[in-house]
């Protein structure tokens, strides 16, 4: 029992029936945290802090150990995605096939690093292990789609195609 | 249950220990230290380190000391050339993530890793280094926690998760990139931390220490402006010995005064003084809750100030439950600011007062609320802990062994045994019971019903009963905040269901072990030595003829020239503190 934090107090109402309804789904059964938190991602794309806290608040499991679990795994997001995803694929055969240059093409052409997304918020840059395309590789990964046997110059390409895209988003509306 | 005994051998030796017991702990029965950087006698092995590796004969593997029970049959070697070699690469791999900068480590000298780079003859880096760069936390103000040092050991976060139950600290990330800090990208001081410096007294190395502010003490010291005053604390003068070689437990309360007196103190007052005044404030406080029915029931003492802040983060629908009183060292710091500048003649905004605490969270006290300047100034202006008070000491050339013993100041500086024993788990509430049966029936307790015996010792929670003319008081103790949910619970459970409280008078500690086991006490605390601390302690009141906080002639001449009577109007002013609820996490 103790005072209640601004931020739950102004929670937006969606979030919180959103996460009460995880909690009570998977309530008795062993190992939910992780589960919740699943959800919670796939709901929202990353596990914002407000979530945590009420998580913490509802099933009394301390924000310390939620903590533990977010940042061991590397699938769980503490800040909220971009809406473009690139992926750069970091497994033996793209290693060995140059997929360090492709992530310093794109973290200079960005300016931002491996793990981070740009201040629009409209890409999110990315390494992951393998991604299972060795034939293609190096990959990369752009919005779910496979992009295989790359070279750092078509980086480029790859950003201007996702501003492009975006642009004509925004015209269209 | 009889546990069966199992027969090994160990180096040759044979041993015959209790099924269970770790080889670690069997090698340590027939004198044998393996070296380990993870297990401390207060936590449970995790088998972090990889420095206590043994061979079993017959086996291929090298398994940890720490988290192997030794079997019936095993024939162990903890110390050979191959063992050795082993336990170098595992320091010079630690070595390799941690900064080159004993020099200006606030455990230089003091350091675990150190000691064991040293013993292990480790004369050159054979790894290159990697050390992740990441900035100090120095948000609380009672501890500094500096990344770059953890050797990722876990014991603060066993302590702070397991012992302590605040959970603060927590293993973040993974793989070369772990470290130990607050959930989240948030400051110690947004973070449910209390301060206790549980986690400074049982890291191994410079990566958690006490917030030294030693320096601005000397400065104070020097400036012909300042009128320095220092208090010291019960549970002090039982640990500081053990910075300067003496057994746990010494009393050095003579040499402490002249100590500080040669350091330049003008003034040297104890905090058993004010200890005894604590009792008594209290001790009225539950005689009109108990017996007048003015206040809820169970009273609740309040002078540890982790536990203040663990309560009003996390149990605070106990704060009518709370005393009120201040803890020591806020009265003594008053006190000294008001009846004693008055009487000596000084202008309060002059005096500088320092206390000499076990404690960390005693630098957070200072300014936990308004109230702590009472006296119009901050009535105690800088809490400096046992460790630091060592590092002065030295630091001046005093040789200490040598002292003389001095006196305490005659106006804030006499105790009685009550107040010497407010250092341990359990004492503050032997105290007060001692003057609240004065209250209730006008008579002291006599002989050996002076002690309270079921409510001394080490166990988490103890519970006892003392009948005050016919009527049964029952109360509880819990030291370390890991103990204390269980006590909490039960109140409340009774409280929910109409029932009447199961205990009139709770007593908590957030340290093991209550003062003499604090955070900013000298390292190396297992229960053995709490025991042999709380010892020094009980056998001072023991021995001493004034045994009663209320007849403390120092206290009675204190409320007749200045205070009136206990809980008087100008009692409430200057000696009582509220409480409010807060939110353990600042976002």
């Amino acid at each position: 029992m103790s005072a209640v934090l601004p931020a739950l107090q102004n929670l937006d109402p969606e979030l919180r029936s959103g996460i009460i309804e995880c909690i009570e789904h998977w309530k008795d059964q062993e190992g939910n945290l992780i589960m919740i938190l699943h959800e919670i991602q796939n709901r929202h794309g990353f596990v914002p802090r407000e979530a945590s806290l009420l998580l913490s608040g509802e099933t009394g499991v301390p924000l310390a150990r939620i903590y533990e679990v977010l940042t061991f795994y590397h699938y769980f997001r503490l800040v909220a995605q971009g809406k473009h995803n690139i992926t750069v694929c970091n497994g033996t055969a793209c290693y060995l096939k140059g997929a360090g240059r492709l992530l310093a093409e794109l973290e200079s052409r960005l300016g931002i690093k491996d793990n981070q997304t740009t201040e629009d918020r409209l890409i999110h840059l990315e390494t992951v292990r393998c991604v299972g395309c060795c034939g293609l590789s190096p990959v990369v990964v752009v919005d779910k789609k496979t992009v295989g046997k790359v070279f750092p110059t078509d980086m480029a390409g790859i950003i201007e195609g996702i501003r492009n895209r975006e642009e004509k988003e925004e015209d269209e509306e | 249950m009889i546990i069966p005994t199992v027969h090994a051998t160990i180096n040759g030796m044979k041993v015959e220990v209790p099924a269970g017991t770790s080889i670690l702990d069997a090698a340590r029965r027939v004198q044998i230290n393996i070296p380990t950087l993870c297990k401390h006698r207060d936590l449970l092995p995790t088998a972090a380190c990889g420095l206590c590796i043994v061979k079993v004969g017959g086996s291929r593997k090298l398994p940890r000391a720490c988290a192997t029970a030794l079997e019936e049959g095993m024939d162990i070697t903890t110390h050979d050339a191959d063992l050795t070699e082993v336990r170098r690469t595992t320091i010079e791999l630690i070595l390799s993530n941690h900064p080159n900068a004993c020099l200006t480590c606030g455990r230089n000298g003091s350091c675990e890793l150190q000691t064991l780079a040293g013993e292990f003859g480790i004369r050159q880096d054979c790894i290159p280094r990697y050390v992740r760069d990441l900035p100090q936390d120095c948000t609380t103000g009672s501890i500094v926690m500096d990344f770059t040092k953890c050797i990722k050991c876990g014991r603060c976060v066993q302590v702070c998760q397991e012992m302590q139950n605040v959970w603060a600290l927590s293993f973040l990330e993974r793989g070369i990139n772990t470290r130990m800090a607050p959930a989240g990208d948030i400051q110690l001081n947004e973070s449910p931390c209390v301060r206790c410096g549980q986690c400074s007294a049982h890291c191994p190395t410079g990566a958690i220490i006490e917030n030294d502010e030693t320096g601005a003490v000397w400065e104070a010291l020097q400036d012909p402006g300042k009128h320095c005053t220092v208090q010291v604390a019960p549970s002090v003068r039982v640990a500081l010995g053990e910075a300067f070689g003496y057994p746990p437990g010494t009393d050095l309360t003579g040499k402490i005064y002249t100590a500080l007196r040669r350091l330049g103190f003008k003034a040297v007052f104890d905090t058993t003084f004010s200890a005894d005044l604590t009792i008594v404030e209290e001790a009225s406080e539950f005689v009109q809750r108990f017996a007048h029915g003015k206040g809820e029931i169970p009273l609740i003492t309040s002078c540890c100030p982790a536990w203040v802040d663990y309560m009003e983060k996390r149990f605070s629908d106990f704060i009518p439950n709370f005393s009120t009183a201040k803890s020591p060292q806020q009265m003594l710091g008053v006190l000294a600011k008001t009846y004693f500048a008055e009487k000596a003649g000084l202008d309060p905004a002059t005096i500088y007062q320092v206390s000499i605490m076990p404690c960390t969270a005693k630098k957070w006290e200072l300014e936990r609320t308004d109230e702590m300047r009472a006296s119009g100034h901050p009535d105690v202006d800088i809490a400096l802990t046992t460790r630091e008070l060592a590092r002065m000491i030295k630091q001046s050339g005093v040789a200490f062994d040598d002292l003389p013993d001095g006196k305490a100041d005659s106006i804030l500086g006499t105790y009685s045994g009550a107040g010497l024993i407010f250092g341990s788990t359990g004492g503050v509430m032997e105290a007060a019971l001692r003057t609240a049966f004065f209250q209730v029936t006008g008579k002291n307790l006599e002989k050996e019903a002076i002690n309270i015996r079921p409510i001394r010792g080490l166990a988490g929670i103890r519970e006892g009963t003392l009948d005050i003319e016919g009527t049964e008081v029952r109360v509880a103790v819990a030291h370390g905040l890991g103990n204390v949910e269980k006590l909490l619970l039960k109140v409340r459970r009774a409280r929910e269901n109409g029932d009447p409280p199961p205990y009139h008078f709770i007593e908590v500690m957030a340290c093991p072990g209550g003062c003499i086991g604090g955070g900013g006490q000298p390292y190396g605390v297992t229960d053995e030595i709490r025991l042999q601390r709380i010892k020094g302690l009980f056998d001072g009141d023991q021995s001493m003829e004034l045994r009663f906080s209320h007849e403390n002639p120092e206290i009675k001449q204190v409320y007749s020239d200045f205070l009136d009577k206990p809980l008087s109007e100008k009692a409430h002013r200057l000696l009582h503190a509220h409480y409010v609820s807060r939110p353990a996490y600042q976002r």
